[in-house]
């Protein structure tokens, strides 16, 4: 376990959000080292993509605190800022702007927020689309992709902004069942190359290949957090032995 | 192509007028008639600066009002609304007259009547512009402001670079509707002098006393001139759909 002897870069402590009157985290409580793998996983409305969204302060939450490497989140406007440019986020309906180029939704962070030459954001953009293997796509319109392209367009847009930490909310669950794997294989290259991931998704095959914890949510808690070998295998709770037969199924 | 049905339909309605009708007044064959025709067409020329002027500053001035309406902070969210409340509720004839015969005691300073009708059509529209770019901006998905956000894109940016374009976009056909709807309010600055197409015509009524051909001359002028504005509008209409093409 990586996370107990290294400092973590998130450390999220007793966090509870409410929508109202329903309580979506109930006192979450998280670390992630640098260079781990969490995934997230657990039923719909269990409270893993608000906890994801607390991250980089998309949602606000009500008490607990969050620390991304060093800054605490949401003690003023600055820390927001500061904790954004280092995280990035990949989302399930991709949110690619629909009225710019490939090239231009890959540089528009770059040149307006880290004030890059547009020149040079356009060689970091194609290098990115490069790695995540769709150069040539580079002056189309995000209609003209499929979906498998688009997020693979949306995982090169955060990648852009140069994060230490990559978030994902569910980046497979609205594309075809034939264009999950060339989403996969990209995130998968991005871990084995030390990016520091939280992957909230149901795909159990590519959990364990990269997970380095596993961790289970239902009714807004972590159930269960384990080693992907102890979590496939062993897992504690009822919960998560249900949940498991569920989706492993088939 | 509708421009060139509509002067041969103009041509037809000169030519089978009847013994009622004195198009000599508007003769482009006789000099009268060529002079009154230049002297209606003189008022061109005021009536586009005085729309485009007016409707220039109104798009700026409702985009400016739409903003705070779309805050969570409920105090900007009623300065939006008691302006666009307020604003829409006066028709636009009394805010002209209000604006050219009562702002100069008000405020102490000298207006002139195209000012003065530039601001009171700016005025009055913006309250509708306002409430255009508001419902503009609130179709636009939520995951386009998470997407701003996650790429460190300040208020300011987000608005201009994304959310804004695509606003627009949708907002056109209604933003041209305005544009047409300016040229036709602006004769109503004819009243305070203007001298503009309406008050053009009006003027050449009382010398010539043939207000059926005048008129009929006046609705002409207004059809070409907002029938060549909505063309202009779908062009723009079409050459911004660029990101829809598969």
């Amino acid at each position: 376990m990586q996370s107990s002897t290294v400092e973590p870069i998130i450390r999220i402590s007793d966090v509870s959000k409410y929508f109202d009157d329903f309580q979506a985290l109930k006192d979450v409580s998280l670390e992630v080292a640098l260079g781990e793998r969490v995934v997230v996983c657990g039923p719909s409305g269990s409270g893993k993509s608000t906890l994801v969204r607390c991250i980089n302060g998309l949602e606000h939450h009500q008490s607990g605190s969050i620390v991304v490497d060093d800054v605490e989140l949401g003690a003023n406007r600055e820390s927001l800022a500061a904790i954004r440019a280092k995280v990035g986020m990949v989302f399930q309906q991709f949110n690619l702007f629909p009225h710019l180029t490939v090239l231009e939704n890959l540089t528009l962070g770059p040149v307006r927020a880290r004030k890059m030459a547009k020149s040079d954001a356009e060689d970091l953009a194609r290098r990115y689309l490069e790695r995540v293997r769709i150069p040539e796509q580079a002056d189309k319109y995000p209609r003209q992709l499929s979906g498998g392209q688009q997020q693979r367009v949306a995982i090169a847009r955060s990648l852009c902004m140069e994060p230490k930490i990559m978030l994902f909310d569910e980046p497979t669950s609205a594309l075809d069942p034939e264009m999950i794997n060339e989403v996969l294989d990209v995130m998968a290259e991005l871990a084995s190359s030390g990016m520091t991931m939280i992957c909230v998704t149901h795909e159990m095959g590519f959990a364990r290949r990269v997970a380095d914890k596993m961790v289970f949510m239902d009714h807004g808690e972590i159930v269960e957090m384990s080693a992907p070998e102890t979590f496939f295998s062993a897992p504690e709770s009822q919960r998560c032995q249900e949940f498991l037969a569920k989706i492993l199924q088939h | 192509m509708r421009i060139i049905g509509l002067s041969v339909a103009l041509v037809l309605l000169l030519a089978g007028c009847s013994s009622n009708w004195g198009w000599y007044v508007v003769n482009p064959m006789t000099d009268a008639g060529s002079s009154n025709l230049s002297f209606l067409l003189s008022g061109l020329g005021s009536t586009i600066l005085l729309s485009i002027t007016a409707i220039s500053i109104s798009v700026v001035v409702g985009l400016l009002i739409a903003l705070p309406g779309l805050s969570t902070n409920r105090t900007l969210r009623s300065i939006n609304r008691v302006y666009v409340e307020f604003v829409r509720a006066i028709p636009i004839l009394v805010l002209i007259l209000w604006v050219y015969y009562g702002l100069p005691q008000v405020a102490d300073v000298a207006i002139n009547v195209f000012w003065a009708g530039v601001i009171a059509l700016a005025l009055s529209d913006s309250a509708f512009q306002a409430e255009i770019f508001r419902a503009g901006i609130q179709s636009i998905d939520k995951g386009q402001y998470e997407a701003s956000h996650s790429v460190s894109l300040s208020y300011s940016d987000t608005m201009r670079f994304v959310i804004l374009p695509q606003a627009i976009k949708r907002i056109l056909p209604a933003l041209g509707n305005q544009l047409v709807y300016m040229l036709k309010m602006s004769s109503l600055v004819s009243v305070i002098g203007m001298p503009e197409l309406t008050r053009k015509a009006n003027e050449l009524v009382v010398t010539e006393y043939r207000p059926l051909e005048i008129y009929t001359i006046l609705v002409l002028e207004y059809l070409v001139l907002i029938l060549i504005v909505s063309a202009a509008m779908r062009w723009l209409e079409r050459r911004m759909q660029a990101d829809e093409r598969q």
